[in-house]
């Protein structure tokens, strides 16, 4: 048996709730002015109407939608990944499943965001809810915008649920290490937590139950995110493929999200000791696979258009092989499939260095495909007299970067209200061989000294 | 028998005049942008032109062909709106409830024929061209889509006229603003489902063929021109 957690882990994971950084404050303030900037933004956009952004006729979708199905795309590393992990039981998961699921939750919040935001009406989004009007409409099931509407809000509970269960441990640890506002408010997140037998038993199968139902609901959202293309007649939108390429996308972004995360945070809040080479390079190794996978169906896809050669087609094809769009192609086929191939492919690059670099590569080439999906297929449809083009306005731009920075504010206030690591799970994994022993080693409120020591007495 | 409004339009008696489009914007006040603004596509034609040339110089030929909202049977339009706002009505036209917009465009995406247009702005009506509104046309806010209705406000007036005085509707009594400005009449209205109207016969016409059939949107117009196989020696 190896039991490697010692005291200051549960102190190194407190530390950060219980004290707060003149660092905090810097990244609150720097990302919370680019948010504001974009609230306003928005602001602007909403009162003067749509127009502000670049889009024209006839390529009425662009740079929102595009955002739109990165950040759900981002959404799958967390919850999918983490459920996989759990599912298999990898040990080497413990670190990394609440850095991962919080991506979900707040990736999926600011995606969620942009097909309102892409709206010509957003005061008017509420007539997507089927909820009874006197006038007696509903929403079209028939379309595939409904379709996401629930999809979306499906795996955002979800994800929400699975993100909120196993911290209440969490919680109520943090509640009974601390006192004033802290403990009121921590003792409300750990909805009464003892951590009796009873309540660690419902918890484990609680999230037994939970990482098997969010499987098909992750696949399936963005698999119907990828409907809203291939559902439309539209050059090089209306193909088979597009479910399985986008999933298989959306991990593969999602991978690369959550390895910026973790080393962003290993170097902010000092992980050094518990987020390892390892797990970067075990990460790394799915990132690889989800590269090579991703090459496999952007040569599926455009293996079969160039070989159909149907002239409407064609002309997306050629637009973004050779084309106006051809930078932006090669660009993303450099950044999804030879950086990261050629770094992790080798285990001397496959370090933490090494899977950043290729994770911002792949951040990159994906946003990349989502806007090469959109862009190009829009302003190339059938009748070439009606062929357009799309340049982004400085609005859409600074909305765009505003999520960006909203992404990292969320963060940097979770890290700052949460511990990052889930610290029963960590104990419990120096239990592995005996899970219940573990459950009982992990129960900060354990009072029966005829128990197995507990690991922070272990060291 | 309820009615099928379609249309016919013979390519070879265009002159690419646009008498049509002016008409459409002064009877469905379809807002006219800047300069600027038009240059960023953001005009709206629900009728335009469009110029396809042929040839190498000197031997070009232009050719003119009319595109507007295609009314299709099976419109790709219509399943795609999540609000019901693009729908289908009794008489076959593809209708479009402003109200009911949510500005989702996907409709316009799904389009292949790229004739629906959004309301980029609140249009502005400077004084005195307010008063060239056609009272019988709503006026499109901010958020919105629009398209060709085939005059629906004439069709509806017409209806009425015709319930009211006990007769059927005449083929030829209706007209929408673009057929009725053509000045060589190469714009043919009326009812399909009538299979003696005017319409209904160039539907028929071997010259005709329908704009991108193999989409299969089943488009309400006909496209009638001189076909290669009239004159095969040409190819």
């Amino acid at each position: 048996m190896n039991r490697t957690l010692t005291k200051p882990f549960t102190d190194d994971m407190v530390r950060p709730v219980m004290s707060t950084t003149v660092w905090f404050w810097a990244i609150v303030l720097a990302t919370g002015t680019v948010v504001a900037s974009g609230a306003a933004a928005w602001g602007y956009q909403l009162w003067y109407g749509i127009g502000l952004s670049g889009k024209r006729w006839p390529g009425f979708w662009a740079l929102y939608l595009t955002n739109f199905v990165f950040w759900i795309g981002i959404s799958h590393a967390g919850t999918l990944i983490s459920a996989i992990l759990r599912l298999v039981n990898a040990g080497w998961r413990r670190p990394v499943t609440r850095v991962a699921e919080v991506i979900t939750v707040f990736a999926l919040m600011i995606g969620a965001m942009f097909p309102i935001i892409h709206l010509g009406r957003p005061w008017l989004a509420f007539w997507l809810f089927p909820y009874p009007s006197a006038r007696e409409i509903w929403p079209n099931f028939r379309s595939p915008l409904a379709w996401d509407f629930f999809a979306i809000n499906t795996y955002l509970t979800g994800s929400v649920l699975f993100l909120l269960l196993p911290m209440i441990p969490d919680f109520a640890l943090v509640r009974d290490r601390s006192t004033g506002w802290r403990r009121k408010f921590y003792g409300a997140l750990s909805f009464g937590w003892r951590g009796t037998t009873r309540q660690w038993n419902r918890l484990e199968s609680a999230m037994q139950i939970m990482a098997i139902a969010i499987l098909p609901v992750a696949v399936s959202v963005h698999t119907i995110v990828s409907f809203d293309f291939s559902m439309a007649n539209v050059p090089m939108w209306h193909s088979t493929i597009f479910g399985p390429y986008f999933v298989a996308g959306a991990i593969f972004s999602g991978i690369a999200a959550l390895i910026l995360a973790m080393a962003a945070l290993r170097k902010a809040l000092h992980l050094e000791k518990y987020l390892l080479p390892l797990h970067f390079e075990n990460l790394g190794k799915l990132l690889l696979l989800m590269s090579i996978l991703w090459g496999y169906f952007v040569f599926n896809e455009r293996l079969t258009v160039w070989y159909g050669n149907e002239h409407h087609e064609m002309a997306v094809f050629w637009a973004t092989q050779r084309g106006q769009y051809a930078p932006l192609y090669w660009t993303m086929v450099i950044c999804n499939f030879i950086i990261p191939i050629a770094l992790l492919s080798n285990p001397y690059t496959r370090n933490i260095i090494g899977c950043v670099v290729a994770s911002f590569g792949v951040v990159i080439g994906m946003w990349l495909e989502r806007f090469l999906i959109i862009v190009p297929s829009l302003a190339h449809k059938a009748l070439p007299y009606s062929w357009g083009t799309y340049t982004p306005t400085p609005v859409e731009l600074m909305i765009m970067a505003a999520t960006f920075a909203a992404m990292i504010l969320l963060y940097a206030l979770f890290a700052k209200f949460v511990p990052i690591i889930a610290i029963w799970e960590m104990k419990a994994g120096d239990f592995a061989h005996a899970p219940r022993q573990g459950l009982a080693a992990a129960d900060p409120h354990r009072i029966d000294a005829a128990a197995p020591a507990s690991p922070e007495a272990a060291s | 028998m309820p009615f099928r409004w379609g249309m016919a339009i013979d390519l070879n008696a265009c002159t690419g005049c646009e008498a049509c489009v002016t008409a459409c914007h002064a009877e469905n006040n379809i807002p006219t942008v800047s300069a600027e603004q038009a240059s960023r596509g953001r005009a709206m034609h629900w009728i335009r032109v469009e110029r396809y040339y042929e040839g190498n110089f000197p031997d070009v030929r232009v050719k003119f062909r009319p595109v507007l909202c295609q009314q299709c049977d099976n419109a790709p339009c219509e399943a795609v709106c999540p609000t019901y706002a693009a729908h289908h009505n009794e008489d076959g036209l593809n209708a479009q409830v402003y109200n009911r917009c949510i500005g989702t465009r996907y409709c316009a995406n799904a389009c292949p024929y790229n004739v629906r247009f959004f309301n980029f702005f609140n249009a502005e009506w400077p004084k005195p061209l307010h008063l060239q509104l056609n009272p019988d046309v709503s006026v499109r806010e901010v958020g919105v889509m629009e398209k060709c209705t085939f005059c629906v406000q004439r069709i509806k007036a017409a209806k009425t006229a015709a319930r009211a005085e006990h007769r059927a509707l005449v083929d030829g009594a209706l007209q929408p603003a673009c057929a009725q400005a053509c000045p060589t009449s190469a714009i043919v209205f009326g009812d399909l489902n009538d299979p003696d109207s005017r319409v209904a016969r160039l539907a028929r016409s071997p010259r005709g063929t329908r704009l991108l059939e193999d989409l299969g949107a089943e488009p309400k117009i006909t496209y009638l021109q001189k076909q290669p196989w009239h004159e095969p020696d040409a190819y």
